[in-house]
């Protein structure tokens, strides 16, 4: 079990929760590891929050339905509320700075804050903050390779989207750079 | 999706689509209904160009009954929905039995009884197993565990549905269609076509009428024609698959089907990491069900936990199979909840503490 990585990412709908953890199944599943990709698919969806819980394994992975985690993304407050007390001792919490008004207390789990909305309108597109916080993420738990979520972009990016892989490119590197350059938080 | 052989990663409900196009489904007849509108959807963009007759009908009803029509003429025709739509196909599923019409149909099931919710459930393994329409007739009935067989159990579907000309369900849950996970799609044309001469498909001069009916109004001819079901019924019973994972040497059998039986395999990692030998047997094929193994494997183990998302309902067919022999205990969750692989592991943590007393006791 210890080959198994298990991720929960919480948001609002919109902010591209599920699409950050389908970049990230797809791109454990070019680099040949098992993985599930399980969404809220609920009415929480309709203004509370989406989330989805990912899956990598090296293994045939059992069940797609955890409730704790070695990792969580999260986006909103709601979802800090959720899933806060559900990351397993020694695993890692990465939060989007500007939507979370009560941050955690540091305690037995590693926290990272990240300005995901900022970095992504330096970079002149909101849309990708959730590939900011996906390369922040990288840069701690590199359980997929970089080089693997850009060919994972252009499958999940439909045709019409193909425009903003330089754009994203670009998040995933700046994320990736804040954490590389981050003070660890007391 | 582009339509060759390799990985990719599908949604259950996409798989399934994609795979009943490869596995020559001429018609489809559907109705949306959450969780498994992305079937419709799927075979709406790719069906059509791909040769398929694909239709949105106007209700549950109309749908099921273009099923009679399209495989009663010989076509290989799939139907999906989800439970409050299947229990509105219980009459034309009952009257295909009886004319001996092979179908797939797809029942994505989510919480109820009523119009529920949204959410994954096991909740009708009774409708689906034990008729649901009226009348002694089954369905052969396939549970996928994930996504890959979400997509094969479609080719085995149609294949079982037209050698034994029976209908065949896959039951899967909200889960299964909604979840992605890696699927290798079985190659185009590998399910060939067989000639069906009973179809109603044009008479040539050379043989008699086809009639297809089930209306059988002397009884003396009812009663043959549910001889003819039953003997083909148990002949089904060959059929039978299921999965054992670590049996051996178990005291504790989980017995779990669909996405019950993934989290009840965490539960078994997590129970087995304690020191706590559990088995986990899962039924893949829920009619025929495969009472032989778990008779078999009530000599061995201590005691058995059926684990479903349902009150306990294959628990019933559990306790036939178990027939007294040994305790048959149930975790279960309803309504759209699912247990936790923790909540499973709780309660064999509980069956393993009383068998460790009484054995103490005895020695």
């Amino acid at each position: 079990m210890s080959n198994t990585y298990e991720i929960i990412i919480s948001g609002f709908g919109g902010q591209g929760v599920l699409s950050l953890g389908q970049i990230l199944a797809y791109a454990a599943m070019i680099e040949g590891k098992e993985v599930s990709w399980m969404p809220s698919y609920g009415p929480e969806m309709r203004g509370g929050t989406a989330n989805c819980i990912v899956i990598i394994s090296e293994n045939r992975i059992s069940s797609p339905i955890v409730t704790t985690f070695d990792s969580g993304i999260i986006l909103n407050q709601p979802s800090m509320d959720k899933f806060f007390g559900k990351i397993k001792p020694g695993g890692l919490l990465l939060y989007e700075q500007s939507t979370i008004i009560k941050p955690p207390a540091a305690g037995t789990i590693d926290i990272l804050s990240i300005a995901g909305m900022k970095e992504a309108q330096a970079l002149g597109s909101k849309q990708v903050a959730n590939v900011v916080m996906l390369g922040a993420f990288l840069e701690r738990k590199p359980v997929v390779s970089p080089e693997s979520v850009m060919k994972a972009l252009q499958k999940v990016l439909p045709e019409h989207r193909r425009h903003l892989l330089p754009v994203n490119e670009k998040a995933l590197i700046r994320g990736k750079e804040l954490v590389a350059h981050a003070v660890p938080a007391v | 999706m582009k339509a060759n052989s390799e990985i990719s990663l599908m949604k259950g409900n996409e798989a399934l689509a994609e795979a009943a196009l490869r596995a020559g489904m001429q018609a489809y007849f559907g109705y949306p209904i959450t969780p498994q509108s992305e079937i419709l959807e799927y075979l709406a963009v790719h069906g059509t160009k791909r040769g398929a007759v694909i239709l949105q009908a106007e209700s549950e009803l109309a749908a099921i009954n273009m099923v009679y029509g399209a495989a009663g003429a010989g076509a290989r025709v799939m139907i999906s929905s989800s439970s409050p739509g299947i229990s509105l196909m219980q009459e034309g599923i009952s009257y295909m039995a009886s004319a001996e019409i092979p179908f797939l149909i797809v029942n994505v099931q989510r919480g109820g009884p009523g119009l529920g919710t949204i959410q994954p459930s096991q909740g009708d393994y009774f409708q689906a197993t034990k008729g649901g329409g009226h009348g002694d007739y089954r369905l052969i009935v396939l549970a996928p565990a994930s996504v890959q067989e979400m997509a094969d159990f479609v080719f085995d579907g149609f294949r079982l549905a037209e050698k034994y000309r029976v209908g065949t369900m896959i039951l899967a849950d909200g889960a299964l269609g909604q979840m992605m996970e890696k699927v290798v799609q079985p190659p185009m044309g590998s399910l060939p076509l067989a000639e069906k001469p009973w179809a109603t498909a044009g008479k040539p001069p050379s043989r008699e009428r086809n009639i297809l009916t089930s209306l059988f109004i002397q009884p003396e001819k009812m009663e043959e024609v549910n001889l003819k079901l039953q003997r083909k019924y148990r002949e089904i019973q060959s059929e039978v698959r299921y999965e054992a994972i670590q049996v051996e040497d178990a005291d504790i059998i989980l017995v779990a089907f669909g996405l019950a039986a993934r989290i009840s395999q965490k539960a078994l990692e997590l129970a087995r990491h304690k020191g706590i030998r559990v088995g986990l047997v899962r039924p893949i094929t829920l009619y025929p069900f495969p009472s032989a193994i778990l008779s078999q494997i009530a000599l061995s183990a201590e005691a058995f936990l059926v684990v479903e998302m349902n009150a306990g309902q294959m628990l019933e067919d559990v306790e036939l199979a178990v027939r007294g022999e040994k305790p048959v205990h149930f975790k279960g969750r309803m309504g759209g909840m699912l247990p936790s692989p923790e909540e499973v592991l709780r309660e064999i943590e509980s069956i393993a503490a009383v068998h460790a007393a009484n054995s103490e006791l005895i020695s």
